[in-house]
């Protein structure tokens, strides 16, 4: 009994741990545009097609996983810069509009380039699963908690204590007091594309040993953690991580012990309970202005 | 000067433009639509390169009947819609003899019916036994059905002593009509299905439910039928939570790609295929070798890819095609329908094949091997 439960908390865990990785991409952008940015989930699909493809051309994982997220980092920029910037004077819903093309744009790309077949990535350190109280853990489940949590604690950082972090807060904040205080706004949108671009290449690499990869992957877990990213409030890093979290767990319990058939229906129906009580998720603040 | 050379080159372009179609006049015309491109690629691809390979190789031979062979072809990209609209222009404008193709089971039951309202034999390539069951009078299908596969593998259950399982099956289509049709045929085996547990098409993590499936007393043998990453997963998912009793999966997975995607985990489970997996293993003497070993070679040779189950199906629709056309002595519709009917005995990649006017498939059970997956590579098991 037990067991099963330990069972069930950790792939609850290990997925909502995925998605909260990629819900934070989602908050990165959004506090500083206030821009959803839909092709977040094609971030993560091709941080790990790269690394499959590099791997798979012989380089060394770490090379090849420090290639995969530049790669994608230049993907983000390029995103900001040609698809994004051009439309900085349109509404919001625009800028997002723009962002869903762009998504079919990429997988298009990826799918022609590395075709549609599903790849698998080695794990980091080996397959054998490890056993507590009865239940399994992967070690890349600990991989993808682990640097989830120095992740959290790294941008916490950046966005409190760095002055660049304080300017893409400020610029989320108020974008023409920002500009005025002598902040350059379009070199912050292009930077929180970029860094959110290599959170995306980073969570894609670290589940693609568990989920596999392919030019569609991201369709699914951008929308996971895009649910993850408004449970917790839009804009708020603890939310998204929150968010994730009560997602997948959620899931996983659904699974185990109502039914495997209903498992996706749950969550949603708990989703709909937190927006309905607290319309602006479980951490965000602004009520007024949120989803 | 120059009016000559105009009218020489308005001469030319005229004869180049008539010759082809003075010659089409006399070809025999094989319609077909596959998903060559789209969700559903996997499986027009190599149906497509097989067509072309096959036909071009019928014509050096002297064509069938004394008339070369004509591939007409459209790309229905998985989707019924774009099916019935090219069924149509393959009737009505390109007047084709027969049609061979149709990838999917969803689009080629669309056009069943604008087969049978204007009587024109086809031959499909897709898995579902709707397609075959009832009889439909213009209808036939080469691959073998699900219910097929559910057989086999609870056949093999039996032997060896197995009667109580646990399943998990995809919600995709492939899946849910695999769980239905295990359901009904268990019986038949003195099969019980325990446990009954389901995952989404992209789902990601299934130890949820075989933790459920674990903890479920009696289960003596657990089967998959999915499709696609899913049952890679199921499988790893499986190793990770140290499940003791036997995995079979379906013949979703018959390919290198699920070893690849499942690794280490893979080892030892088993599946029901075609015998086209494992040409090299076939005995010497065994009937279906000789056909296997011929397409596997010229299809690697020519593509320099290795051959799938899917393009051997497209061979056998063709084949059984141009044979009821010799044996028909024509190419009448409704005679080499009757053809098509009476084919007995006919050595395809997919098994030995007896049509009757109450089968339409023609295959029985000894098409499928049980395969196990030993050292990342197949291993015919009885």
């Amino acid at each position: 009994m037990s067991a099963e439960f330990l069972q069930y908390l950790f792939t609850g865990i290990t997925i909502g741990a995925i998605y909260a990785l990629v819900g934070l991409g989602f908050s990165i952008i959004y506090n500083a545009s206030h821009v959803i940015n839909f092709a977040q989930g094609e971030f993560l699909m091709i941080g790990g097609m790269c690394t499959v493809a590099l791997v798979g051309t012989g380089l060394p994982m770490p090379v090849a996983i420090l290639a995969a997220v530049a790669v994608t980092a230049v993907a983000g920029l390029a995103l900001q810069k040609f698809a994004v910037a051009p439309a900085r004077n349109a509404e919001v819903v625009t800028i997002i509009i723009i962002t869903i093309g762009a998504s079919i744009f990429l997988r298009g790309l990826v799918q022609l380039v590395w075709g549609k077949e599903f790849h698998a990535l080695p794990a980091f350190s080996g397959d054998e699963p490890i056993t507590i109280g009865g239940a399994t853990i992967l070690p890349q489940s600990l991989w993808v908690l682990g640097i989830t949590l120095v992740i959290v604690v790294a941008l916490s950082w950046f966005f409190n204590k760095t002055l660049l972090g304080k300017a893409i807060l400020a610029t989320s904040h108020n974008p023409d007091a920002a500009k005025l205080m002598g902040i350059n706004t379009g070199f912050i949108l292009l930077i929180s594309f970029g860094l959110s671009a290599m959170l995306g290449a980073i969570a894609g690499i670290l589940v693609a040993p568990i989920t596999l990869t392919s030019y569609d992957v991201g369709i699914m877990l951008g929308l996971k953690g895009f649910v993850a990213a408004v449970l917790g409030g839009l804009g708020s890093g603890a939310g998204a991580i929150a968010g994730g979290l009560i997602l997948g767990i959620a899931e996983a319990m659904a699974a185990g012990y109502i039914s495997s058939d209903y498992k996706d229906a749950v969550p949603f129906v708990i989703i709909l309970a937190i927006l309905f009580f607290m319309p602006s998720g479980l951490f965000g603040l602004r009520g007024t202005e949120r989803v | 000067m120059k009016p000559w050379s105009q009218i020489i080159g308005s001469l030319t372009l005229s004869l180049v433009a008539l010759s082809p179609s003075a010659w089409a006049a006399d070809n025999i015309k094989i319609g077909s639509f596959l998903a060559v491109t789209g969700p559903a690629s996997f499986l027009g691809d190599p149906e497509l390169k097989t067509l072309q390979m096959t036909i071009e190789e019928i014509n050096a031979e002297g064509g069938v009947l004394g008339r070369q062979l004509e591939l007409v072809h459209y790309d229905s990209q998985g989707s019924a819609g774009k099916a019935r609209t090219f069924v149509k222009r393959l009737i009505d404008s390109d007047e084709v003899d027969v049609i061979v193709g149709g990838s999917a089971s969803g689009e080629t039951l669309a056009v069943i019916p604008l087969m049978e309202r204007s009587g024109m034999p086809f031959v499909s390539l897709a898995g579902a036994v709707s397609i075959v069951d009832p009889v439909k009078r213009w209808v036939f299908k080469t691959p073998h059905t699900d219910r097929m596969a559910a057989g086999k593998i609870f056949a093999h259950m039996k032997q060896n002593g197995i009667s109580q399982i646990a399943m998990i099956s995809g919600t995709g289509g492939f899946g849910k009509s695999g769980l239905k049709q295990s359901k009904e045929v268990a019986g038949e085996y003195g099969i019980k299905i325990l446990s009954s547990e389901t995952y989404g098409p992209k789902d990601t993590d299934m130890t949820a439910q075989l933790t459920k499936i674990k903890n479920t007393a009696g289960v003596q043998a657990v089967l998959n039928f999915g499709f696609g990453q899913g049952p890679a997963i199921v499988t790893k998912n499986y190793k990770q939570l140290g499940i003791q009793v036997p995995l079979f999966q379906s013949h979703g997975v018959a390919s290198k790609k699920y070893i690849e995607l499942a690794g280490d985990a893979a080892e030892g489970v088993k599946l029901p295929a075609s015998a086209l997996l494992l040409a090299e293993q076939l005995p010497e003497g065994d009937a279906q070798k000789p056909v296997i070993m011929a397409y596997k070679q010229k299809y690697e040779a020519r593509y320099n890819s290795p051959v799938s189950s899917f393009g051997g199906h497209a061979l056998d629709g063709l084949m059984l095609v141009v044979n009821a056309m010799k044996q028909a002595g024509s190419t009448d519709k409704e005679a080499v329908r009757a053809a098509l009917e009476q084919t007995r005995g006919y050595m395809g990649t997919a098994g030995e094949v007896n049509m009757s006017e109450k089968d339409h498939l023609g295959l029985d059970l000894t098409a499928f091997r049980m395969l196990e997956i030993r050292n990342g590579s197949w291993q015919m098991v009885n």
